[in-house]
């Protein structure tokens, strides 16, 4: 799957409307994600989890900075994604579906925080562009 | 068979009772088929879908955007028994329309979203969560006559 022109022009809008709140938004979207994919989880059993943890926050930011680099970087996200790749597929090795669960989870945020942005072609591009991430990040799995 | 508690089929039915099924209906309807392209396989006798603002006007899709929601209307009257009112539907979405379950799993996703946009923070992190049970177990109930 492509990111064509418009998509990138899509997401990188998005990211410029979402400002500063970015990790709010990520924050956000992985409370979501404990909350409705309670299986997701199982990967933070040395976390805090309950509503408005610290680390949960924490690890929001941590997210969004990360997305918001891959959105700086939109022309070359394998490059931009690489450290983080290796850092899944080596030592936290999350299995692949759960980059969905996320994703449908950051699209659910931009929603209820911003539905005015969340056109259906920018639906499109946002979603493709998760998608990506996802790939990258699960690239170097096998 | 699925267990609900009470404040979940709170949660869903607190937000049905708001939900214009005409208009959420459509608006789901359309953007599967904008978000996911390949889903227009099963629409090629809707006419128009070239462009997002071609399908979005589209009144097939509207109508049967609303159509589908509609029928989500039932289920939401049924928790207790989605098995049972989905039977003959699932049967139909197999031998006659021979749709592949994976869409009824990306039109609840994308409903779910929708939701969102309409309701903006009322739909908290409870609110989805029991909304994606929904349309994860109206999938799963649709899909279940298939063979």
């Amino acid at each position: 799957m492509v990111l064509s022109a418009g998509d990138k022009s899509n997401v990188k809008n998005v990211f410029a409307k979402i400002g500063g709140q970015a990790e709010e938004y990520g924050a956000d979207a992985l409370e979501r994600m404990f909350v409705t994919y309670p299986q997701t989880k199982t990967y933070f059993p040395h976390f805090d989890l309950a509503k408005g943890s610290a680390q949960v926050k924490g690890h929001g930011k941590k997210v969004a900075a990360a997305l918001v680099e891959a959105v700086n970087n939109i022309d070359d996200l394998a490059g931009a994604l690489s450290k983080l790749s290796d850092l899944h597929a080596q030592k936290l090795r999350v299995d692949p579906v759960n980059f969905k669960l996320l994703g449908q989870c950051f699209l659910v945020v931009v929603a209820t925080r911003n539905p005015s942005l969340l056109t259906p072609e920018v639906h499109a591009s946002l979603d493709k562009f998760l998608c990506a991430v996802g790939t990258v990040l699960t690239a170097k799995y096998r | 068979m699925v267990h609900w508690s009470a404040e979940e089929k709170q949660l869903i039915a607190g937000i049905w009772g708001k939900v214009s099924v005409e208009q959420c209906g459509a608006e789901a309807l359309a953007r599967l088929l904008i978000v996911y392209p390949w889903t227009q396989r099963f629409f090629s006798d809707f006419g128009n879908l070239s462009s997002p603002t071609a399908i979005i006007s589209n009144p097939k899709v509207r109508a049967h955007g609303k159509k589908v929601l509609t029928s989500f209307g039932e289920a939401i009257k049924n928790l207790d028994n989605l098995k049972g009112t989905y039977s003959k539907l699932s049967e139909l979405h197999c031998d006659k329309l021979h749709v592949d379950p994976e869409n009824f799993r990306l039109l609840g996703d994308i409903l779910v979203i929708v939701l969102a946009a309409h309701f903006g923070k009322d739909f908290t992190p409870d609110c989805q969560a029991a909304w994606q049970k929904l349309v994860r177990v109206v999938a799963h109930a649709l899909a279940r006559k298939y063979h």
